[in-house]
């Protein structure tokens, strides 16, 4: 109380000196360029309050000079205000050469399509168009699986795997040697931001091809007991939230076990795969080994249903996947399915808070949430739900939405117009099904595809965002009382790709884990990759899984 | 663990159970290593982290002309004239002044001289410091003899090895007399001494032990021992000050000490309590940086801003 009353008094004097036209030149000085400085700096923060905050500051200081004589020390130090502290933005350089056009990359070189057709790729930050790609047809597909199919017969099948391996090594330190550039690359094409496309994209991609590399060579190996051989053409088709990451998580293990590869990535999201057909020229790759061709859904479904294609790697929507299994029936293709999710993410009473607070941050924020293995249904036990809804909306208002290249972004932009449009009919369906939701205060930017997080609780099981993959930043909270409770809540979806349990007891994580019907389960952390780690679902998460030495079982018959 | 101390005469209190988890905590420290802060911000930060400085010297060869030297810097960071020279820059305000000066007892008298006429604090460490394994009424003596000598801060050392053994009542005791001790006449900062606590578990009890029992200021380090300061060991002490403001609604204050040498290092703490505590927290009565070498390192920075090149570094004086 004491200090509060003195801080009361304090104010008037400040206030006096402040309306009184004492400054000297040096203080008006100081006085203007503090509204410079703060004038560049604040873009997100009310200007008003912050030009208030830093002159009151500098008043303050003169004044304390001017009357420590007659105060005591210890009265004036309780005047400072605190310093609002924004980060002027931080932009990576965008030095990285954009072709105004991208053609297909089949045979070891770039052809235009015979369908004469392209399609803009647009940077989801501001809506403007970077490159175009070419729309494969279905001529353009039969000619990559023909290169596909000769390079497998020709070539890479009869290398050794040692040799095999020296390709897929200097790709990877290809991919290091360039990593900034393809990271840039990343964030312009796909909107996430600059930190996790340089820290947790990047190094992934080349760890996955150093990996896999390892394995190419010790094949006989894999099943003890057991030869394997290759299978031939692969028909891969990969999703727009981890561009880059998916094609290599596809392409590494393909090759290690000796097969070619045809890859289609997603139509909003082509140019990190067509940079790393570049890539793979600069390896001297055989020619046909890999080829990358672009377009949309129907380019997809043409190589999906190509008769010379003895194996197809889908990751995306369970409803495609669903498709694609239906049109493969019937055929010798081999499958293997990573699809949506709704990860339960539980958090007992006995974990440490203030880490699981950042592990839900990191399990529904990271990437925009565009992540198939993201932590979007909060199960909280019920006497911590008020601190741990109290504690999140406190860490969800730091987050920082902005331009995806700035450094200190920590949320870029929606992928694509579409996805953006579905993440607010969701919630807006959400909206209406009740329960209670909250929305981190601050605003995005007006041009580009930005969404603002919200958090929604005591909303029923049933309800659209407890069930629906959003792919979003969007959260649903849920309660439990008991352990029992939480395993039932937890598994009761049609999906079952990740869960993650927060307990400091690790009794109780190892008898939760064990019940928990995800392929991936996580302990005190959240959205941790490894190429070492087998990925990969239960129900209608998919089937099959990549990473670790289960990432080659796809590739490979067994004999 | 669940730890209940008395408060004096059938009063209790307990502190909560808060485990720490080790691999998420120096994650999350780590994240705010990442932010860039650059141009305006960064000037901001760095005359921020200088009005933020005990400047501190604490050895056993310390002589009144050092402490005298170290007063004049910290009244003085840098000489009108040297500023002259960047006062056009469109940024420019007048260097601040540091925070405090952090001595041991016996300079308190030279440090009050010449500091005298300006509103730079005066730290003096006590209870025994850096071990604090004497008996109680010496530290209070030392205590009491500091602040008469004119310090208005005082530091002192919780005693780890009474900590360690689970004396947590006695831990507690000392520091509410401590507290006493300092009566109105000084601010007083609390040193949990991380680096022999080790385990972020103890931190975070020793923490809200020491805010429980009355401290103002919580400290990570005597700098006498390594590691010292760190940004996890600083992240859990944040944390509890930000659970302890929303249990009692007190605002306590942070100070890591020890091995904080450049700017760099300064900005992300900055960051961290930004967005830990909130900008609240973002001033010398709450967050205080105990450090000598790195005010030079801030000017360096601060001027290289301005001015767009590296100063040599006789440019400002040592101490």
């Amino acid at each position: 109380m004491k200090a509060k009353i003195e801080k009361k008094n304090k104010k008037i004097p400040i206030k006096l000196i402040k309306s009184s036209k004492k400054t000297s030149g040096i203080k008006k000085k100081t006085k203007k360029a503090a509204k410079k400085v703060t004038k560049k700096v604040t873009k997100k923060v009310a200007k008003k309050n912050t030009i208030k905050a830093v002159t009151t500051t500098k008043v303050i200081q003169a004044a304390n000079v001017k009357t420590t004589k007659n105060t005591t020390k210890t009265k004036t130090k309780s005047v400072k205000k605190g310093m609002i502290f924004n980060y002027a933005p931080a932009p990576e350089s965008t030095k990285v050469e954009i072709q105004s056009k991208y053609n297909l990359y089949i045979g070891g070189e770039f052809v235009s399509p015979r369908t004469k057709k392209y399609i803009p790729c647009v940077n989801p930050a501001n809506q403007k168009e970077i490159s175009q790609i070419a729309v494969a047809g279905k001529e353009d597909v039969n000619i990559a699986v023909e290169n596909a199919r000769s390079a497998y017969e020709n070539t890479w099948s009869k290398l050794t795997g040692t040799e095999r391996a020296k390709y897929l090594f200097r790709i990877a330190r290809i991919i290091q040697e360039r990593s900034r550039e393809l990271a840039v690359l990343e964030t312009l094409d796909s909107g996430k931001p600059i930190k996790e496309s340089r820290d947790v994209d990047m190094p992934l991609v080349a760890q996955h091809f150093f990996y896999y590399a390892g394995w190419a060579d010790k094949l006989d190996y894999l099943i003890p007991g057991q030869e394997v051989e290759s299978i031939g053409v692969c028909a891969q088709i990969i999703p727009w939230n981890f561009p880059l990451m998916m094609a290599a998580w596809k392409i590494a293990p393909a090759l290690a076990a000796g097969n070619t590869v045809v890859l289609k990535p997603a139509e909003q999201t082509s140019l990190t795969a067509l940079r790393l057909a570049e890539i793979f020229s600069e390896a001297k790759l055989p020619p046909g080994v890999v080829n990358i061709i672009t377009g949309e859904g129907e380019t997809g479904a043409h190589l999906a249903e190509h008769h010379d294609v003895n194996k197809i790697a889908f990751t995306g929507s369970t409803d495609i996947g669903k498709l694609i299994l239906r049109n493969v029936s019937n055929t010798g293709k081999k499958l293997t399915m990573e699809l949506g999710g709704k990860s339960a993410h539980l958090i007992f009473a006995d974990a440490a808070i203030d880490s699981a607070i950042e592990g839900v941050i990191n399990g529904i924020f990271f990437n925009q949430g565009h992540v198939c293995c993201a932590g979007s249904r909060l199960l909280v036990e019920e006497s911590i739900k008020d601190v741990v809804i109290k504690k999140l909306k406190r860490r969800i208002n730091q987050i920082r939405i902005g331009d995806p290249l700035d450094k200190n972004t920590d949320l870029g932009a929606i992928n694509s117009k579409e996805q953006l449009e579905k993440i607010k009919m969701l919630v807006e369906l959400g909206k209406k099904e009740g329960g209670e939701f909250w929305e981190r205060e601050g605003s995005v930017p007006k041009t580009g595809n930005f969404f603002n997080p919200i958090i929604f609780w005591d909303q029923s099981g049933s309800c659209t965002l407890s069930k629906t993959e959003v792919f979003g930043p969007v959260l649903s909270i849920m309660t439990f009382r008991t352990t029992e409770e939480a395993i039932q809540k937890a598994n009761d979806t049609n999906y079952g790709l990740a869960a993650g349990i927060w307990s400091e007891k690790g009794s109780k994580i190892h008898h939760v884990a064990a019940k928990l019907k995800a392929g991936v389960i996580w302990a005190n952390t959240y959205n941790k990759f490894d190429a070492a780690s087998p990925f990969g679902g239960f129900k209608e998460s998919g089937f099959g899984r990549e990473g670790g030495r289960m990432g080659m079982f796809p590739y490979v018959e067994v004999k | 663990m669940q730890v209940t101390v008395s408060k004096g005469v059938g009063e209790k209190t307990t502190i909560p159970y808060s485990p720490i988890d080790m691999m998420a905590t120096n994650e999350r420290a780590s994240s705010f290593t990442k932010r860039s802060i650059k141009k305006a911000s960064k000037v901001q930060a760095i005359n921020t982290a200088i009005e933020m400085i005990d400047l501190t010297t604490l050895e056993g060869m310390d002589t009144p002309g050092k402490v005298k030297q170290l007063c004049g810097k910290a009244r003085n960071v840098v000489s009108p004239e040297t500023q002259k020279q960047f006062m056009d820059h469109p940024q420019y305000t007048p260097v601040p002044q540091v925070a405090c000066i952090c001595v041991y007892p016996n300079m308190v008298p030279y440090a009050k001289e010449a500091l005298a006429g300006t509103n730079i604090n005066i730290a003096s460490v006590a209870t025994a410091f850096p071990s604090g394994l004497s008996p109680m009424e010496i530290k209070i003596k030392d205590v009491k003899s500091a602040i008469k000598y004119g310090a208005n801060e005082i530091d002192m050392v919780i005693d780890r090895g009474a900590f360690l053994e689970g004396k947590f009542q006695k831990v507690f005791d000392e520091i509410v007399k401590i507290k006493e001790a300092c009566e109105d006449k000084a601010h007083l900062k609390v040193i949990l001494e991380t680096g022999e606590l080790r385990s972020f578990d103890k931190v975070r009890l020793a923490s809200w032990l020491a805010m429980e029992a009355g401290a103002d200021f919580i400290k990570t380090s005597t700098g006498k021992v390594q590691p010292a300061a760190t940004m996890p060991v600083t992240l859990v002490m944040l944390q509890a000050i930000s659970d302890y403001y929303e249990y009692s609604g007190k605002k306590i204050g942070m100070k890591p000490a020890g091995g904080i040498r450049n700017s760099k290092q300064a900005i992300h703490y900055l960051c961290m309590v930004n967005e830990t505590l909130g900008p609240d927290w973002l001033t010398p009565d709450l967050f205080r940086f105990g450090a000598s070498s790195l005010l030079n390192d801030l000017l360096k920075q601060l001027f290289k801003e301005y001015t767009g090149r590296y100063y040599y570094e006789d440019l400002f004086s040592l101490d």
